[in-house]
């Protein structure tokens, strides 16, 4: 493997690498506060406090406290936008800023959206149907029927920032932040120069809250720094969480051509597979999905340097996951950490948000820690990184998303130089 | 080599005036509409009180009481078309490895029906803002994402590829099946069982619908409500439906001898990038979309026989499309019969691009070409051959669909017979 900016992937298609990051998370807003707190193990798990959840047995989320759209976003599109949109319109903002790309040389047709959604936007739209059911028909906003629909958010990345070429849309609960990777390539593979993508979410509104207790998987545990504990014995759940990341990725020959000799790295490996219907006798679909990721990015097992896990927080998930692992990469095999242990699960969000990490652990040579996990289950066999974040080389890392309902992705980045 | 050489080899298709595919053909070459006033609900009161709906039992389609329980409208309809799909197909997907066959289902507004059903209850009409969590009911966060009706799909096919909803508003039906084709050229798949389906016909629904003025409001005449091109044309009229599809590489599905429909052999989105909902008269971007899409099916306006509009039947969008089929195809568009079955079966959102490409491949197969209802009196603007009233038998070598959504996306698809145009 050359150390020179690979502008070509392995298969010889054009490297699709990622040259800006920007974070709107429940623990750090901006890419570098979030990064920080991130490696500082600050966690944004706390009482809800957008409404009053004091009734429900789950009282905790991850929210994105001190965010003020209007600091990013112009009064009008605050109005016509949901929560989802605001963190993902500031969350682009600061990715082409941290690109330094200048749009208007990039053909308009060559510039592409690609975002994940998994809720809509929940808040918006129990505004708007409470409005409907107490008042009528009449007192709906002409802003409901553009704001809190999935596509919401592309549609306004795109007219916000004049992208003209291939715009589009998964949805795959929480595996889609990874899944709009995956897309994004594929449309900078097939022409376009430069693709925004990730995704961001919020189903943090009262009734977005309470349409996720029938899974039973949101913990009712009330204490921050117990509640979500991922490959822990004490595992009781998940909490939710707001926000995400919206990352910039280029064709990697022409982001050089204009300059960029050091992106953060390159999406090398990218696979999704959904698990077999209930009641299959067939194994999970994870570990075949982490060995087509390998495959993709022509990568073995060893050459993996830390995997960011999905770390659902429920006992039957948590032991699929580490026994994915554990067959593909050997028990112990690979540093394993679930950062998102400081955000809730973000569901769209999450995929994004762990690559926008992934990118920086390979930049600092560093893993970001799994923060409240004291007692690991006995039996997982993974090397996780606890408490304190660890130092170590860094060439390439793995991401694992698992969505509600049987989906499963796997990305892999790897270091451009 | 073509980029993208897909063979269709099994439809399925639930739409208004008829469940299941052959019912679909036979109402749109008829020009029946089915278009009626709403019947889900009540609809006194708002502004627009007409819509396309299905008749439709899940029970009497094969759904068990828990089934149908755990899948809102959306997902009921799509089960339903995947299964006349698969097994129109002869596609067997117990003798391929799971993980080789894929699901992409397009979808716009997810499972607002079930999601607003219950909403009512938790929140007792709107009355608590804090709703009352006792109530939720067990497949209420099915409702809440969107991607539980592509896992209804692969649990039904028997899928353990890639699956995932493409929700790009209301091209979501045709960039489902660009996803899927796209999945089939870089080999991830074997066969996508994909489409799209919608089910909006809802009171959230029609309200936002309302409060653009988008639908019309010809409420004393609901088969005639919809009249995409003519003068008198007063917008849209949302349907609901599905239309599924098994999708395959074209050389493996002749290797298998299946039955081929018609081929998907380009596909292209594009956004206008200038308004959500408002689009430029000039149809610049969809003209963009039908170039680049004919350009990766490696064919000129000369080789096409049909246009399915997107034909809302809103005031722009039908000059926008109408310039947009003139800056790309050229003077050919003048001798393309170009037809709006959205007159007929509505518009179903994220739905009705899936319903649509179903229309054109059998058109393809079938010879004739649907046309657009209730179109007596052209809009001066609006030049082109809408295939007023009544459907014509003729030769489809090949057939574009185009389809433009909220948000500003455009998108277009290349549809061509089986022996046609070989590459």
């Amino acid at each position: 493997m050359s150390d020179a900016h690979r502008t070509e992937d392995s298969a010889g298609a054009p490297a699709a690498v990622f040259t800006g990051i920007g974070v709107t998370a429940p623990n750090g807003l901006g890419t570098e506060e979030w990064w920080s707190a991130t490696l500082a193990g600050k966690s944004g798990i706390d009482f809800v406090s957008g409404f009053d959840a004091r009734s429900y047995p789950a009282q905790l989320a991850g929210e994105v406290r001190d965010f003020d759209a209007g600091a990013y976003l112009s009064p009008r599109i605050v109005v016509e936008t949901s929560k989802m949109s605001h963190f993902a319109l500031a969350a682009t903002a600061m990715a082409l800023d941290d690109a330094a790309v200048d749009l208007t040389r990039i053909p308009e047709y060559e510039r592409a959206v690609i975002t994940a959604n998994a809720s809509g936007g929940a808040e918006f739209g129990q505004r708007e149907l409470q409005k409907l059911w107490r008042g009528g028909p009449r007192d709906v906003s002409p802003y409901m029927s553009i704001a809190w629909f999935y596509a919401a958010t592309t549609g306004q990345i795109s007219i916000g920032h004049e992208m003209r070429g291939p715009c589009g849309v998964v949805v795959s609960e929480q595996a889609g932040g990874l899944d709009a990777l995956g897309q994004a390539r594929r449309v900078v593979r097939g022409g376009a120069r430069l693709a925004v993508t990730g995704g961001t979410d919020s189903s943090l509104s009262p009734a977005g809250y309470v349409s996720q207790l029938p899974t039973g998987h949101l913990t009712t545990v009330t204490d921050p720094a117990r509640a979500y504990l991922p490959f822990d014995a004490a595992a009781s759940g998940f909490v939710p969480g707001e926000g995400g990341a919206i990352l910039v990725m280029e064709n990697g020959t022409t982001a050089r051509e204009r300059g960029i000799s050091d992106p953060y790295g390159e999406l090398a490996g990218y696979a999704a597979a959904f698990d077999p219907r209930p009641g299959s006798t067939r194994p999970p679909a994870l570990a075949r999905c982490i060995r087509a990721a390998l495959d993709d990015a022509r990568l073995r097992p060893e050459e993996i340097g830390v995997v960011f896990a999905d770390g659902h927080g429920t006992a039957e998930l948590d032991r699929q996951e580490a026994r994915a692992l554990a067959e593909v990469f050997g028990p112990r095999g690979v540093p394993v950490t679930v950062p998102k242990t400081m955000t809730g699960r973000l569901y769209a969000g999450a995929g994004a948000l762990d690559a926008a990490g992934a990118l920086l652990a390979l930049r600092d040579q560093v893993v970001p820690p799994t923060v409240h996990v004291t007692g690991p289950a006995p039996g997982h066999g993974l090397d996780l990184v606890l408490d304190q974040p660890r130092e170590l080389p860094l060439r390439t890392a793995m991401v694992v998303a698992r969505g509600h309902g049987g989906f499963n992705a796997v990305t892999v980045v790897r270091r451009a130089r | 080599m073509r980029t993208m050489d897909v063979a269709i080899t099994g439809i399925g298709v639930m739409a208004p005036g008829g469940a299941g595919r052959e019912a679909f053909w036979d109402c749109i070459v008829s020009g029946r509409t089915a278009t009626r006033r709403v019947t889900h609900f009540d609809p006194a009161g708002y502004r627009c009180q007409v819509a396309a709906e299905i008749d439709f039992d899940p029970a009497a389609h094969g759904l068990t009481p828990q089934q149908a329980r755990r899948m809102d409208r959306a997902a009921q309809l799509a089960v339903v078309a995947t299964d006349e799909a698969l097994a129109d197909s002869g596609f067997d997907t117990g003798g391929t490895d799971p993980g080789r066959i894929a699901v992409t289902v397009g979808n716009a507004v997810g499972c607002t029906t079930g999601l607003e059903e219950e909403y009512r209850v938790l929140s007792d009409d709107g009355r608590q803002w804090a709703v009352d969590h006792t109530f939720a009911v067990p497949q209420l966060y099915n409702y809440l994402v969107p991607s539980s009706i592509a896992t209804e799909v692969a649990w039904r096919a028997g899928a353990e590829g890639p699956v995932s909803v493409v929700s790009s508003g209301c091209t979501s039906g045709i960039d489902a099946l660009g996803y899927a084709a796209g999945l089939l050229a870089e080999g991830s798949a074997d066969a996508v069982v994909a489409g799209s389906a919608d089910a909006p016909i809802s009171p959230i629904t029609m309200a936002c619908f309302d409060a653009i003025k988008a639908t019309s409001t010809y409420n004393d005449d609901p088969q005639q409500a919809c009249r995409p091109f003519d003068r008198s044309r007063r917008g849209l009229v949302l349907g609901e439906g599905a239309a599924m599809f098994v999708l395959e590489d074209t050389g493996r599905a002749r290797r298998r001898g299946a039955r081929v429909y018609a081929r998907i052999l380009g596909y292209a989105t594009r956004a206008n990038a200038f308004h959500m909902t408002g689009l430029r008269p000039d149809g610049r971007e969809m003209a963009e979309a039908i170039t680049a899409a004919m350009d990766q099916a490696e064919l000129g306006p000369q080789d096409l026989d049909y246009v399915n509009a997107h034909g809302s039947g809103t005031k722009q969008n039908d000059r926008h499309e109408t310039a947009a089929v003139k800056t790309s195809l050229g003077n050919r568009a003048f001798e393309l019969p170009m037809s709006s079955i959205k007159s007929m079966v509505g518009h179903s959102l994220g739905a009705i691009g899936s319903i649509e490409v179903a229309a054109c491949a059998l058109a393809v197969e079938r010879g004739a070409v649907p046309p657009t209802a209730n179109l007596h009196e052209r809009d001066p603007e609006c030049d082109l051959d809408y295939v007023p009233l009544t459907a014509r038998e003729q030769k489809v070598r090949a057939a574009l669909s185009v389809g433009s959504g909220f948000g500003g996306f455009q998108s277009a698809i290349v549809v061509a017979a089986p022996g046609e145009a070989a590459a």
